[in-house]
């Protein structure tokens, strides 16, 4: 009886992972002979208007990069303070909460509300709107990363900063940090493939162009955005395009998260 | 007098704590002396010691009373230390007495960066300088034959031993008056154990030292003054063979024969 129990239990779990690889390898399977169809030199070399993707690429990768390249140093910073400087006090204990809630906060309610503080103001959609919203999808992450790779920094390694006469300050920034760098790395590479697939926070915040742009003050091309718009074209060459871009967007994402990982296991050895 | 430090009836009560852990502590620790505590477990030996280079104001809202008195550089003087309140008092006492603690504690950088990094801190600039004191400081450590190859890899390669004479080294190279061991060797394996026991020996020579230990037989071994405290007190305080040999408190022959602790 226990062993037929246990062969059953094997059956079910090995069964429930398998229903679970198909649906991911039917997934990959479909992009790959959808998208690979429509993949040409094209697509990397024309913008949107002319039947290519090179536009909404750029954009895409630059509102995230943007968003990134503020959100390093306000969650960096944040999570420092949560670790290093908060100690147990009733805002630490707020802020970190706060943190995690955001977290999983759904990203359309953060596009509606950038739509509500930013767009409807200034009156058009615009890269900075975008940018924005991509931001607050991302600090949270990084503060909760950060904030727990300090928490593995020994204790005895902040006291032995302080015993050879090192400051507070020092012993954080050369020390504690310099010990945790490759984690919050990871934290920060990870949340930057999170928000480069999002659609829902640019959806009405950055919108997209079918033009070249670099100018984040006007409505901005998107690739997620334009592959919801592109999906739903009567055209087929339209829809063919909207695959292959769905395609590079997984690509794009699987490689971030790839060195990601890389970099944690380069901290584990 | 002969005293380079001096507690004089400290208690200490941590943050919080109904009661104090230490209570009325009075020792001296002589110069150019190795001058050891011993005690079962949460006696307090440790948090006197880290009373002594004021680490414990790491973490706010410890409550000191009594003094402990460092000697000044004039050789006459004494200034209480706990009377010192601002960060750049307190990182000058940390540059005068010095700490290793029970777990090997590189920094992560390199072993030349590891040494290097208190240096460029106290204001040490000149490169020449820093290779000097980097190279006298590991061999005081007894460490520069073994690393003097790979000064530029990372010091969490070395082994525990090593590690532990690096910090050693590291401590040495701010040149301080006073320094403080906590149970250095107790994660140690007996080898890298006697190494530091020899070093301390040779250290004594130039350094003041204040060790808190485990073991009693290293106590014996390498201290010149034993203090065994027992809950927070000072139960006696004398020269080591005194100690080991008669001692004046039925407690303190208890401990030493094994009979409890």
């Amino acid at each position: 009886m226990r062993l037929l129990m246990n062969r059953l239990f094997l059956m079910f779990s090995t069964l429930a992972a398998l229903v679970g690889l198909f649906f991911l390898g039917w997934i990959l399977y479909t992009l790959c002979a959808k998208g690979l169809a429509g993949l040409s030199l094209h697509v990397f070399t024309h913008d949107l208007i002319e039947g290519g993707l090179r536009n909404v690429i750029v954009g895409q990768i630059m509102m995230s990069a943007v968003a990134t390249l503020i959100g390093i140093p306000v969650g960096i910073m944040a999570g420092i303070y949560l670790q290093e400087y908060g100690g147990n006090s009733k805002l630490t204990e707020f802020i970190r909460d706060l943190s995690d809630v955001m977290m999983s906060a759904p990203s359309i309610v953060v596009g509606t509300f950038v739509y509500a503080i930013v767009v409807i103001p200034t009156g058009h959609t615009s890269g900075w709107a975008g940018v924005l919203a991509l931001f607050i999808l991302m600090v949270p992450i990084i503060v909760r990363t950060t904030d727990d790779m300090l928490k593995l920094v020994p204790v005895e390694l902040r006291e032995a900063g302080i015993a050879i006469g090192a400051s507070k300050y020092h012993v954080t920034m050369n020390i504690v940090i310099r010990y945790a760098k490759a984690g919050i790395l990871t934290g920060v590479l990870l949340a930057f493939a999170r928000v480069v697939g999002e659609t829902a926070p640019l959806l009405y915040t950055s919108g997209s162009s079918e033009f070249w742009s670099t100018d984040l003050t006007d409505t901005f091309p998107s690739l997620t955005v334009s592959i919801y718009n592109l999906a739903t074209m009567p055209d087929e060459e339209m829809v063919q395009l909207g695959w292959t871009g769905a395609f590079l967007l997984t690509a794009m994402v699987l490689v971030v998260n790839l060195i990601g990982r890389y970099a944690s296991n380069e901290k584990r050895r | 007098m002969n005293n380079m430090m001096e507690v004089q009836n400290l208690s200490f009560t941590y943050n919080g704590a109904p009661a104090p852990s230490l209570k009325g502590i009075s020792l001296p620790v002589e110069k150019n002396k190795v001058t050891a505590l011993i005690g079962p477990s949460g006696c307090g030996k440790s948090t006197l010691l880290r009373g002594m280079n004021r680490i414990h104001d790491l973490y706010p809202g410890h409550v000191y009373e009594g003094a402990i008195q460092l000697l000044n550089s004039d050789g006459e003087t004494y200034t209480d230390i706990l009377s010192l309140n601002k960060e750049a008092e307190m990182i000058k006492l940390r540059q005068r007495v010095g700490m290793i603690f029970q777990k090997p504690t590189p920094f992560p950088m390199t072993i030349l960066e590891n040494i290097a990094y208190g240096l460029k801190l106290s204001g040490v600039k000149k490169r020449t300088d820093v290779e000097e004191i980097v190279e006298k400081s590991l061999r005081d450590a007894a460490l520069w034959n073994e690393v003097k190859d790979r000064l530029n890899d990372d010091a969490r390669g070395l082994s525990g031993g090593q590690q532990q004479r690096l910090c050693i080294a590291r401590a040495i190279a701010l040149k301080p008056e006073v320094i403080l061991f906590d149970e250095p060797t107790s994660a140690l394996d007996p080898i890298s154990t006697l190494a530091i026991e020899e070093m301390i020996s040779v250290l004594r020579e130039t350094y003041s030292i204040c060790i808190v230990t485990h073991n009693m037989q290293q106590a014996a071994r390498i201290s010149d003054y034993t203090g065994f405290m027992y809950l927070g007190e000072m139960i006696e305080f004398d020269k080591t063979d005194t100690i080991f040999m008669k001692p004046s408190v039925k407690q303190t022959e208890d401990y030493i024969s094994g009979r409890f602790g």
